[in-house]
């Protein structure tokens, strides 16, 4: 009962406290670098598309609303033909960047994103692509990944013997 | 048989090791170099076990699951911690060089490597050194080579040599460098090349096709399908993304396919995406074909439909239900079967022998586990290939009966290996040519096809002294058909294969001869009859009218306008009776998938579904009624043929057609109408069939971007389409159990994402699907009957002229894969082939142009050189564009051009 | 016939301020919230967000007003209107200041209860009509909730009908010249606000509503204006508890120095903020907590404040 009759008390009491809602559109919220909006597809420190169309951000979407395309140009080197963000769906969860395993998508501050029709907040891969490596400037995926591309032959990716010799029976 | 597992009981069946013991019983035990079908090695040393001797004994032993046999009470431990620690050990030792490329790896996400290592729970390297690293080779257009994967298992080279008798491919350097490739680049040989996808367990061997169009498993929208390349209905899991078909995996059915496709069923489905697909309805005016809307076709229709008598073509490698509707538009009495006079008689033949004799009509499994075969005027390897390959296992029942006597369990495939050498159990192959099953046949015999009838006669007679016997037979075919018969009376299971290839009704005749002449002195033979398309079996079944009366009865009046059901008649009969044909019918209206010369000449066009768009029920060469189920709801005009033949029988006001609205409605009236295959009904449930009240999700539980995939045509998500006709939906919402066998549209478990998830899916391992194999068998042998009694005349060669036989080529002859564009890369150019000295006689030298006359039309061609040809007989590749070919084999005059 | 135009005017006006004030209250009541959540509340709309009502309202009127087609479809219309009238009935009997009453019944008081009892029907039937399994636990848990409150609810007025002598409203208030009955019927008093608030449905006693448990309970199904009426029809009941505590506790319109009816208000006001302050700060009981004690608890309370009130009046009566 007592314990009652305070919590009123103390609910009245918050009558003189300050105010902490920020008021928006007048005044802008501080937002950390790591906060959760619009989401970017950035390049790697060469300039080239990060994104290896590996379908992981795809999967582990909650609502679905990635949607992509694996290519490869004549060297092999795999990207997304299209890479679609359907926002009008997409919930800020920041699934996809936690999946992505080269740093490719990632999720900016600018959450600014309304639209007056819905079909503008459908976002292409144009859309998306950024000219820099966003968060991560020194990794490149293609520099690890033990696979063949234009400019990088077998062996030479990082900590990497040079191709085998099959016909050498030395042991 | 009782054992124990981490002290629970469980029985087992005897005879079968311990890997396959725990995996049937659902235990999550890791294996890479140990195949079902491929038996143990003991290499990979993953499946370790501990076992126990008594209940007592707390230390134990490890030991290697798969090569370890189940014995009565045999107390093993999965979990203990030491055997889990030694399994992760492994694995981390396997993935030492292991690149970091699953993002960019097409086996992602269905890969047993990435199953197994999270399985064992090694989740982190701790390796910081160099990694080995190899080149890649090019080999070919349907396997992608990405050897920086390799865990050096062996699956590849033991399947690749010891399964399908490929050369090609072999392990070269050594220890940690150990490389799996050709000696050079180039082409995979074997026909079976593309199950190395499936058998490699990491990503060293990938769908190249595949990667043209690359998605993940989990993206696939994925149904349970039945390859329609040649005639043996192999069961295969058709996957589609963005309104495309983008691959075909292998759909384990124990009695048809098992673990295996052919390169043809896995890599010709490209067809159905190609641009020369027919999309919309087409109709003719000022004499061009031109696009018009589905309303216009259909008003088109309804003008001639009113007051025309009709024809119906029917066509083999259309579904029982497609011509059933067809056979409903035109009646029964001008109801004519879309195949050449030689097919058409000869698949009757084959019917009757099969219905009315006492041989009967094996699976694939079966004829696996015969043990004494003769082929029959077939190239088995390029008809149907996938039954070379059960053939090829076939000879190593004198293996297996000799390991057992040694007590050699015959999953131990090196020891059985070792102790059978080079024994084989006799297979015969009786060819126009040379085939590849040569190298394991104990006797090849190349002759023309009416003596390799006389040799079948020859060997009925052998076996049974009251079987007729062929007249003027030579001392060395007298020989070779009494080791033939001695060798089939030998066994236990001996098999007769033969065929319609050579259009020799003689052959199939001394075929059946050979397999009653068994059955008649107490063998229990099988006759197992290859025939050249999908349905080939299902439409003969249904009593059509043979096409030559069809064109008779067009050029007398009877009909004056043709339904042609996805049918180039140009394939079955001579140009110049086609063209009659189609410039005699006042109409011609051509319901198919691709635009071909037929199509070319038709007034109306009408969009048909592929296999991967339409819903039917094929009858394999076996007799085998099998279902295969949309993949997904084609866009556009596109629909079944038989919808179409149901809209036309609908503008046309037959009331009929208004009681079809669904497949079941089609199917229910298709059996009752048509006895021989009214067991079809049963081949899956129904529509109506629900799981827990839900429909079976063709998407699996992590189908990605549903919300996305459309959102560039309207951010306003479709309503996915609804299929009435299968209790199949286009969702990924269901209930999370399995489906009966002939529903399941992709094979997963907990755990388990590569294909090897099948394990989940059989009674026991390599065994039958949980719920029985799929298919309904429609042909049952009736016991007795007499002999079949046409004897021929020996073959005498002419000098001035040659025996045109027909040369299957599994890439090009069949008519639908070579629309792929992976395949047509492998389809020969069209040719004539020679025997060297024959060549030389006519100055011709390899490559250069003959003429070659025969049915009063001369044709130029490329000579190619082949010594296995007999003498006096010359070879025409079937089915290549630029030759006609139906009708083969035919006297030929080849000369050389001026 | 100036008495007819008089009393005309006095509905017109009781029912045109009640109406106002809860509309109004729905912006009293988001601004007090945000206040003790030390927030701002609705501040766009208008100077201060006043006109955020305003924009509510037309916002209530151009939805879609939608009857769910396996609704009972009479009853489902009906639900809504009979809470409105139930709560505004009451008022009639209101004696806001001298001479400002619509009706002077000698049995106002119980006519108040009366309605009050009726007003559950609403409840009731709006969640039966929905046929909806969450309207219609609502509107069970409603059922239960309001039956079992009135009872002690009518009980603890009994202490105030003893002391004042009758069950006319003007007259009580009268009564209360000396002394206020908050003094000697305190106990009647707070057992008469945890009832009123039970009575309204107010949080903490949300539970008809629940939204955490029940989407939104017996209006779950409601939208548009129907929807409105129930909300706008909740706020005229705490107007009307407000204003029966003010009646029947606190001396009504008494008071020195300002005119009658500014004493009124004034009081009337305080209530309605306590009531915001209870929803601000207490949460929501278990349902069968509630009904353990209203009926082990509240009900004993009142029946002994009557039987005390009873011996007492009795006492010094003789």
């Amino acid at each position: 009962m007592f314990s009652i009759l305070r919590t009123l008390w103390n609910i009245l009491l918050h009558s003189f406290r300050p105010r902490v809602t920020i008021q928006y559109p007048d005044e802008k919220p501080y937002l950390a670098p790591r906060y959760r909006g619009r989401i970017i597809l950035s390049r790697d420190p060469d300039g080239g598309e990060r994104c290896v169309a590996c379908y992981l951000c795809a999967v582990a979407c909650p609502v679905d609303c990635i949607s992509l395309q694996a290519t490869e140009d004549e060297h092999g080197r795999r990207y997304p033909d299209f890479f679609r963000i359907n926002f009008s769906r997409c919930i800020f969860c920041g699934y996809c960047e936690e999946a992505c395993p080269t740093y490719a998508i990632q999720l900016t501050p600018d959450f600014e994103i309304c639209e007056y029709d819905r079909q503008n907040l459908v976002y292409e891969k144009e859309d998306l692509l950024i000219s820099g490596p966003g968060k991560y400037p020194d990794y490149s995926f293609w520099r690890v990944a033990g696979v063949q591309i234009g400019g990088k032959a077998k062996g030479e990716s990082e900590r990497e013997d040079a191709p085998a010799d099959v016909r050498n029976l030395l042991p | 048989m009782k054992i124990f597992v981490d002290n629970r009981p469980f029985d087992v069946h005897a005879g079968q090791s311990l890997l396959q013991a725990c995996l049937t019983l659902g235990f999550d035990l890791p294996y890479f170099c140990w195949h079902p079908a491929m038996g143990s090695v003991g290499a990979c040393r993953q499946c370790a076990v501990k076992q126990y001797k008594d209940e007592a004994d707390k230390r134990g032993r490890i030991v290697m699951s798969c090569m370890t046999p189940v014995t009565e009470d045999l107390r093993i431990s999965v979990k203990d911690a030491e055997v889990s620690a030694f399994r992760a050990g492994v694995i981390e030792g396997l993935m030492i060089s292991h690149p970091h490329d699953c993002p960019v790896c097409d086996e992602g996400g269905e890969c047993h490597l990435q199953d197994m290592t999270v399985m064992t729970g090694h989740n982190y390297r701790r390796y910081r050194f160099n990694k080995r690293t190899f080149r890649n080779q090019y080999l070919g257009p349907f396997v992608n080579h990405e050897m920086n994967r390799c865990i050096q298992c062996y699956r590849c080279v033991r399947y690749y040599r010891e399964y399908t008798g490929g050369r090609d491919l072999d392990v070269f350097a050594l220890r940690n460098l150990a490389y799996f490739g050709r000696y050079e680049d180039g082409v995979l040989e074997n026909e079976f090349a593309g199950n190395l996808v499936e058998i490699c367990p990491t990503g060293v061997f990938t769908d190249k096709t595949l990667k043209h169009h690359y998605t993940r498993k989990w993206d696939l929208q994925m149904a349970p399908s039945v390859c329609v390349h040649c005639a043996l209905g192999c069961n295969t899991t058709a996957g589609e993304r963005y309104g495309s078909l983008r691959r075909i995996v292998n759909r384990y059915n124990g009695e048809v396919n098992g673990y295996f496709l052919c390169d043809r069923g896995r890599f010709g489905y490209e067809f159905v995406n190609h641009k020369d697909r027919i999309r919309q309805p087409l109709a003719r005016k000022n004499g061009r074909l031109r696009p018009v809307t589905r309303s216009e076709a259909l008003s088109q229709l309804r003008s001639i439909l009113s007051g025309a008598k009709l024809a119906g073509i029917a066509s083999p490698r259309a579904s029982l239900e497609a011509n059933f509707v067809l056979r409903a538009l035109v009646g029964p009495e001008r109801f004519y079967a879309g195949v050449s006079e030689a097919q058409y008689r000869l698949t009757a033949a084959i019917i009757e022998l099969l219905k009315t004799g006492p041989a009967h009509t094996p699976s694939l499994r079966e004829i696996e586990r015969s043990d004494a075969v003769l082929i029959l005027g077939e190239d088995v390897t390029n008809v149907a290939p996938r039954m070379a390959l059960a053939l090829r296992q076939s000879v190593r029942q004198a293996a297996f009966r000799l390991a057992e006597k040694l007590h050699i369990p015959v999953w131990l495939d090196h020891p059985v290996r070792e102790a059978a050498q080079d024994l084989r159990s006799p297979l015969f192959v009786a060819a126009t040519h040379g085939t590849k099953l040569d190298d394991v046949a104990k006797e090849a015999f190349h002759a023309a096809p009416l003596e390799i009838a006389r040799l079948g006669f020859a060997v009925a007679h052998a076996i049974d002294a009251s079987a007729p016997e062929p007249a003027n037979l030579s001392e060395e075919m007298r020989a070779l058909a009494s080791r033939i018969a001695e060798a089939l009376k030998g066994a236990s299971k001996p098999l007769v294969v033969s065929g319609t290839s050579l259009n020799s009704q003689e052959v199939v005749d001394a075929a059946a001869n050979v397999a009653w002449a068994l059955c008649r002195i107490g063998k229990p033979a099988s006759l197992s009859f290859t025939l050249p398309e999908c349905n080939s079996m299902g439409l003969a079944l249904m009593g059509a009218k043979p096409f030559v009366e069809g064109m008779e009865a067009v050029r007398n009046g009877e009909a004056d306008s043709l339904v042609v059901l996805e049918n180039d008649l140009y394939r079955r009969t001579s140009r110049e009776n086609v063209d009659a044909l189609l410039a005699t019918a006042q109409h011609v209206i051509v319901l198919d998938l691709l635009a071909n010369p037929t199509t070319a000449k038709a007034e109306v066009v009408l969009p048909a579904g592929s296999f991967a768009e339409a819903e039917g029920t094929l009858v394999s060469s076996e007799g085998r009624a099998q279902r295969l189920f949309r993949v997904y709801a084609p866009g556009g005009d596109v629909q079944e043929s038989w919808r179409w033949l149901r809209d036309m029988m609908a503008e046309a006001g037959r009331q009929e057609a208004t009681a079809w609205e669904t497949f079941d409605d089609v199917l229910g009236s298709t059996a009752q109408a048509i006895p021989a295959i009214h067991g079809a009904v049963g081949a899956a449930p129904p529509a109506t069939f629900r799981l827990a009240g839900a429909k079976i999700p063709r998407e699996p539980h992590r189908y990605s971007g549903r919300t996305a995939m459309l959102a560039n045509i309207s951010v306003s998500e479709p309503k996915p389409p609804e299929d009435a006709d299968s209790p199949l939906s286009y969702t990924m919402e269901g209930y999370p159990e399995q489906p009966p066998p002939a529903l399941t549209p992709y094979f997963w478990a907990p755990g388990w994402n590569s294909i090897q998830s099948v394990n989940a899916f059989q009674e026991e391992i390599a065994g039958p699907l949980r719920g029985g194999d799929p298919g309904v068998r429609l042909i049952e042998p009736r016991p007795g009957n007499g002999y079949r009694s046409c004897v021929s005349e020996a073959f005498v060669a002419r000098g001035e002229a040659w025996l045109l036989a027909p040369l299957y080529h599994i890439f090009g002859s069949e008519e639908l894969s070579p629309w792929a564009p992976a395949v047509s890369e492998l389809a020969p150019q069209t040719y004539v082939a020679l025997r060297p000295d024959d060549a030389s006689r006519l100055g011709a030298e390899e490559g250069q142009e003959v003429e070659v006359q025969w049915n009063g039309t001369a044709h130029r061609l490329p000579v190619k050189f082949r010594a296995d040809l007999p003498a006096g007989v010359a070879g025409l590749p079937v089915g290549l564009p630029g030759t006609e070919c139906a009708g083969l084999p035919v006297w030929a005059k080849i000369s050389k051009p001026l | 016939m100036n008495e007819a135009i008089i009393h005309v005017i006095t509905v017109l006006g009781v029912l045109f301020v009640v109406l106002n004030i809860a509309a109004g209250l729905i912006w009293v009541e988001r601004r007090l919230l945000a206040l003790w959540q030390d927030r701002y509340g609705p501040n766009r709309v208008g100077p201060f967000g006043l006109l955020q009502v305003a924009a509510d309202t037309v916002k209530l009127f151009f939805k879609e007003d939608w009857i769910p087609p396996f609704a009972d479809k009479a009853v489902f219309v009906l639900a809504p209107a009979i809470v409105m009238l139930t709560a505004l009935m009451s008022f009639t009997m209101i004696p806001v200041a001298p001479g400002i009453q619509i009706s002077d019944l000698n049995i106002g008081l119980l006519f108040v209860l009366g309605m009050s009892s009726l007003g559950v029907y609403s409840v009731v039937l709006g969640g039966w009509a929905s046929d909806n399994k969450y309207a219609l636990l609502g509107g069970l848990r409603a059922a239960a909730q309001m039956l079992s409150y009135e009872v002690f609810m009518g009980l603890s007025l009994m202490g105030v009908v003893l002391l004042a002598g009758s069950f006319r409203l003007s007259a009580i208030v009268d009564a209360q010249r000396h002394m206020w009955f908050v003094v000697p019927q305190f106990l009647g008093f707070v057992l008469f606000m945890i009832a009123g608030v039970a009575e309204t449905r107010r949080l903490p006693f949300d539970i008809p509503e629940a939204e955490s448990e029940l989407v939104a309970g017996f209006h779950s199904e409601y939208s548009g204006m129907k929807f409105g009426m129930f909300f706008v029809g909740e706020y005229v009941g705490v107007v009307l508890i407000s204003v029966l505590i003010t009646v029947l506790f606190f001396g009504g319109w008494l008071g020195p120095g300002l005119v009658p009816i500014a004493w009124f208000l004034i009081k009337v006001f305080a209530f309605i903020g306590l009531f915001i302050l209870l929803r601000a700060s207490l949460p929501r009981p278990r349902f069968d907590q509630l009904m353990s004690w209203g009926w082990k608890l509240m009900l004993p309370l009142a029946l002994c404040n009557l039987v005390v009130t009873g011996a007492i009046v009795m006492a010094t009566r003789r």
